[in-house]
């Protein structure tokens, strides 16, 4: 799950990482009034759940109640990436002096949480990585321990050459790993951690991703989903317990199991089709999946027919079939659908889709290129 | 032969009366698995009834379970907020090989999951995998038996269904299997592509791998790696996950293009650059395997 940059700088000022005041609005009103209230020149932000807001003209400066009204309003009518600008923060805008990168993920190689700290800060960090990997320096963390403190020192020394930058910067470190254990993020990062003249360090930017797998345990974390940052169709569908992304092609699909959802949309592409989501209905045995990943499917008008392909391992094929006949008589499917089931139960399934009407295969070549046949017709 | 399990495997299922554990505890025992016992909390003294009479006795520990049975394998099906504890007490119970097949286990759980199995020289399977099945012997997971037949072929896969996809072209054409081994779509998981590819390679009985990778991390570039500088035996190779966009997981927690990091294009070069002849549609995986066989 993504959160918002005002929500991660909460997280942070909770853990006691210095972070400058700044309040969300959703109007270019309450701009203005938080603007008005801090004084000077702040800097309007766009809230949204993608990178290269400021490229997008989703960051701005602003000098005043008027100003800061004009420029809130402008940020809020902007999409950024497909995603519509709904709230921006605003917060004073900094003196800085240097800016530098702080980051932890959890890192796949060394199974272990892993710091990445940079000078070059400001910028994104994979460009760094790319373009010159020596400015980054790395430490792995056991988490048995936690970050101690001659490591944070280490990694702060990296960044800093004064001592009192160094010990306010090894203490945000400390703050930023408890953070990230304590909101269960597979990625937090302070971007950039600044440093103003009188020398404070403080951290102006930051990004925290939840691993969804926390949520559960975590309701004060849960609690922080704005579902209306995400695409309408990905909420119901995660309230359905299905995993389902929409992509911009014309040939929807139904799969069970990830990896065989995402070579379906694959051999889509193969075969000169382009798929139009990916959806996981999951292991599990129950027809309302089914009604329920059409009921989602349906709903794209872009989709020109709709392709089953299921393995039954433990889902069980004659559950699918069942699924697929009650969607029919629920919903008005206006696109055709074809369908391939295997593995257990598939002559029961069979036969209940031909009493409905209905063909099926047994191949998952002969499906999608039938289901390719059919978009590039209609 | 086989790799991992075989039939000397003692099997214990932990979370056996649960709705998943009981329905594939009876489809192991079905499949001919040695189950020896089950762990519930609080069910200890009962006992599980399998197909055919078969009773399976309960208990509330694994200490007490492999004390009572010889367990040498342990599976697990508890839910996630406790699977991470279940793992960590099946490796101090002195399980051999723990095959945790619980989806959703938090990933910052598996970061210490992962040193304390390590230290106790115990081998993990998972979590999130389908677990594994060497045909004619010995199922542990939830992999169908039926898809199967022996043979000379190792399969290993970060998916499940997809697995049972290839598997089921390679038993249609009369290619069996020696051990499919499903290790997980996880970002972090106990075994990797490399300790499959190591088991395959030292197993006489298997003469050809099929390894099925997707998206996300650099697991497959260092398999891929490995197999050139390791392996004498032909490796057939596959990626999912060429259409997936970036920064989006697709359903495994572990399959996400970070950034231009992952993707499958970068995956399907490490393989041809590394003599693993790759199957551009999963149906191409016969030919691919016939002509190395």
């Amino acid at each position: 799950m993504n959160i918002h940059e005002y929500q991660a700088r909460d997280i942070l000022r909770a853990h006691g990482v210095p972070v400058p005041p700044g309040e969300v609005a959703a109007t270019a009103e309450e701009a203005e009034r938080i603007a008005a209230r801090l004084g000077g020149t702040v800097v309007i932000k766009a809230q949204v759940h993608a990178g290269g807001r400021g490229k997008a003209g989703g960051v701005k400066l602003a000098t005043g109640r008027a100003e800061a009204r004009e420029k809130a309003a402008a940020i809020l009518a902007l999409t950024i990436k497909g995603l519509p600008v709904r709230q921006v923060l605003v917060a004073p805008a900094e003196d800085i002096a240097s800016e530098a990168y702080v980051g932890i993920i959890v890192d796949r190689a060394s199974r272990r949480p892993v710091f990445m700290v940079s000078r070059e800060g400001g910028v994104d960090i994979e460009e760094v990585a790319a373009t010159n990997p020596a400015a980054i320096v790395r430490l792995a963390v056991d988490p048995r321990y936690g970050l101690l403190s001659f490591q944070a020192y280490q990694l702060a020394t990296a960044l800093y050459d004064d001592i009192q930058q160094q010990r306010a910067c090894a203490r945000i470190l400390q703050q930023l790993y408890a953070a990230f254990m304590a909101s269960g993020a597979s990625l937090a990062e302070i971007n950039p951690l600044v440093t103003t003249p009188d020398g404070t360090v403080k951290a102006l930017d930051a990004k925290f991703n939840i691993d969804d797998n926390e949520l559960d345990r975590r309701p004060d974390i849960e609690a922080l989903r704005d579902v209306g940052a995400e695409p309408e169709g990905e909420t119901i569908a995660r309230e359905a317990g299905l995993t389902f992304i929409k992509l911009d092609g014309d040939i929807g699909n139904v799969v069970n199991g990830a990896g065989l959802a995402m070579a379906t949309m694959d051999l889509i592409k193969y075969y000169g089709g382009e798929p139009a989501n990916f959806l996981d209905i999951g292991g599990s045995s129950n027809p309302e999946k089914v009604v329920n990943a059409l009921r989602i499917i349906t709903s794209d008008e872009n989709v020109k027919v709709i392709c089953f392909n299921i393995f039954g391992g433990i889902t069980r094929c004659d559950d699918v079939a069942n699924g697929i006949v009650a969607a029919t008589r629920q919903i008005d499917i206006k696109v055709p659908l074809v369908i391939r089931l295997t593995g257990t139960n598939e002559q029961l399934a069979l036969q209940i889709l031909e009493r409905a009407g209905f063909n099926a295969t047994t191949s998952m070549d002969e499906v999608v290129q039938r289901a390719v046949e059919l978009a590039q017709q209609a | 032969m086989s790799i991992l399990i075989d039939r000397d495997t003692r099997l214990l299922v932990q979370g056996i009366t649960g709705r998943d554990g009981s329905f594939h505890t009876r489809q192991m025992l079905e499949y001919g698995t040695a189950v020896v016992g089950g762990v519930t909390p609080g069910k200890g003294g009962q006992s599980f009834a399998g197909p055919d009479d078969r009773s399976v006795p309960i208990f509330d520990t694994v200490a007490e379970a492999v004390a009572a049975t010889a367990a040498n394998t342990s599976v697990i099906y508890v839910p996630p907020a406790f699977a991470a504890d279940a793992m960590m007490e099946a490796a101090d119970a002195g399980i051999a090989l723990i095959v945790a097949i619980t989806e959703g286990v938090p990933v910052l759980d598996m970061t210490r999951v992962y040193p304390f199995v390590m230290e106790k020289g115990v081998r993990l399977l998972g979590p999130n995998c389908p677990g594994l099945i060497s045909p004619g012997k010995a199922k542990v997971g939830i992999m169908p038996g039926s898809i199967v037949q022996p043979g000379p072929v190792g399969v290993v896969s970060r998916s499940g269904t997809l697995t049972y996809e290839f598997v089921y072209l390679l038993t249609q054409a009369g290619i069996g299997q020696t051990t499919c081994v499903g290790i997980g779509g996880d970002p972090i998981n106990g075994t990797s592509f490399i300790d499959c590819l190591e088991a395959f390679e030292q197993d006489p009985e298997t003469k050809a791998v099929v390894i099925m990778g997707e998206i996300g991390g650099t697991d497959e570039q260092q398999a891929a790696e490995y197999v050139r500088s390791r392996m004498s035996k032909p490796v057939v190779g596959f990626i999912a996950g060429q259409t997936a966009p970036p920064g989006r997981r697709m359903g495994h927690a572990g399959a996400i293009i970070s950034g231009s990091a992952g993707t499958a294009a970068e995956k399907i070069d490490a393989f041809e650059e590394n003599g693993i002849a790759v199957a551009r549609k999963p149906s191409d995986v016969v030919g691919l395997i016939q002509r190395v066989l």
